[in-house]
């Protein structure tokens, strides 16, 4: 009795969650053609693993005034950086709010390395936090059990289910109602951040998710968040934990 | 000289801003044509095979020839002049979240009040009257 009543909550929590329930939860990965998926699998075909290359040379290369690369603290990379992705955003301490993985990358460099933090989209910031990501290659997402991030994540699903723009439209009209569909030729994905930075074919390059998220708002005929915007560091809060167990592909092909 | 300013003219086009015609709703219909005439079905067509201009197949199949895929989150719109009436097309385009609230259909003859309008599309719908009306044009005509 007390087993069914623990099934039915169970469901009822399921229902009540909003989320995936009618389908099972995949990565943008399993909607993509074989061609693109075996261009992510295969390393000497990815074009994102340049960027992992150059990512390297960046974590070994000292920086700033302080003139001390990454490894010079952090060591190894495919030790000490290895799950780190998995547990982003995450809150940071001196602010007590949450930063993404680029953010932190960024405030390393300044307050550790006494650089200058690198722009939002830069390809040395991209290679370098895709090579942190990509210490975390097919490690579920798991992120951290930090009562503080509960508004964040909050506020981020909040977003995700508010109706924008000239259009309407929210982010749950498409990657919950109808993920799975085709939006002119493209087959509207789940939204789980899985991959990122990520090499789109659309752009030729390595982009990051707030560029995706951009680019989204942008078609919804709504004004972009500025890049770093808490607004979109709160959505990805949201996204990450909506995608927990989802492997981390870093770095991704999409198209 | 000549072409820069079609360029120009054609980027401003959304700017088309005027106010809003006044319509009345009957049911699920708005009966009258929002101009107070019938539109151009063929320029219906062409602008509804413009995906960048009405965006109709980007979610939308139709039975016209356009270079790209068209989508599959809405209704195949082959034979809906045989299925609704005129007047009930032209509501479902000017406003169809008046007949299902949680559509994702865009009204497309309303002043977004939606957070965030980009500034481009501010204080506009998303096509004008004479646009919307050339559409219906044309779809009434797909009756199979």
């Amino acid at each position: 009795m007390a087993l069914k009543h623990g099934l039915a909550a169970a469901v009822l929590a399921l229902l009540g969650a909003g989320g995936l329930v009618a389908q099972e939860k995949r990565s943008g990965l399993d909607y993509m053609t074989p061609e693109t998926r075996a261009m992510q699998e295969d390393d000497m075909s990815n074009p994102g693993m340049l960027f992992i290359a150059e990512g390297e040379g960046l974590w070994q290369a000292p920086a700033g005034a302080a003139n001390i690369a990454c490894s010079g603290c952090h060591g190894t990379a495919a030790q000490s950086m290895r799950g780190t992705a998995t547990r982003y955003p995450a809150i940071e301490e001196s602010t007590r709010r949450p930063i993404d993985l680029a953010g932190r990358i960024n405030l390393c460099r300044q307050t550790q390395q006494k650089a200058q933090a690198f722009p939002a989209e830069s390809p040395e910031l991209l290679a370098l936090t895709a090579y942190v990501a990509h210490q975390s290659r097919g490690m579920p997402i798991a992120p951290p059990a930090d009562d503080r991030l509960t508004p964040y994540r909050k506020s981020g699903r909040d977003l995700f289910e508010r109706r924008l723009g000239q259009l309407g439209l929210s982010c749950a009209a498409c990657h919950e109602g109808h993920a799975g569909q085709r939006l002119g030729g493209s087959i509207i994905p789940q939204a789980h951040p899985t991959a990122y930075p990520l090499y789109r074919l659309e752009w030729q390059t390595l982009g990051s998710l707030q560029r995706r998220l951009r680019n989204c708002m942008t078609g919804m005929r709504a004004e972009p968040f500025a890049h770093g915007a808490p607004e979109l560091i709160a959505l990805e809060a949201y996204l990450m934990s909506r995608a927990t167990g989802l492997p981390i592909e870093t770095p991704g092909v999409r198209p | 000289m000549r072409l820069a300013l079609i360029v120009v003219v054609l980027l401003a086009a959304p700017a088309a801003a005027e106010p809003l015609r006044s319509y009345s709703i009957a049911g699920d219909a708005i009966v009258q044509p929002l101009t107070g005439h019938p539109g151009d079905a063929s320029r219906g067509r062409t602008l509804l095979a413009n995906r960048q201009a009405s965006l109709c197949l980007l979610c939308h199949q139709a039975p016209v020839p356009e270079p790209h895929a068209q989508g599959t989150l809405a209704p195949d719109l082959s034979g809906v002049g045989g299925r609704l009436s005129e007047g009930q097309i032209r509501l479902r385009i000017v406003d169809m979240a008046h007949i299902s609230p949680s559509t994702i259909m865009p009204s497309y003859y309303r002043i977004s009040d939606h957070p965030r309008t980009a500034e481009a599309w501010r204080g506009r719908p998303v096509l004008g009257a004479e646009d919307i009306e050339d559409i219906v044009a044309f779809l009434v005509t797909l009756k199979e």
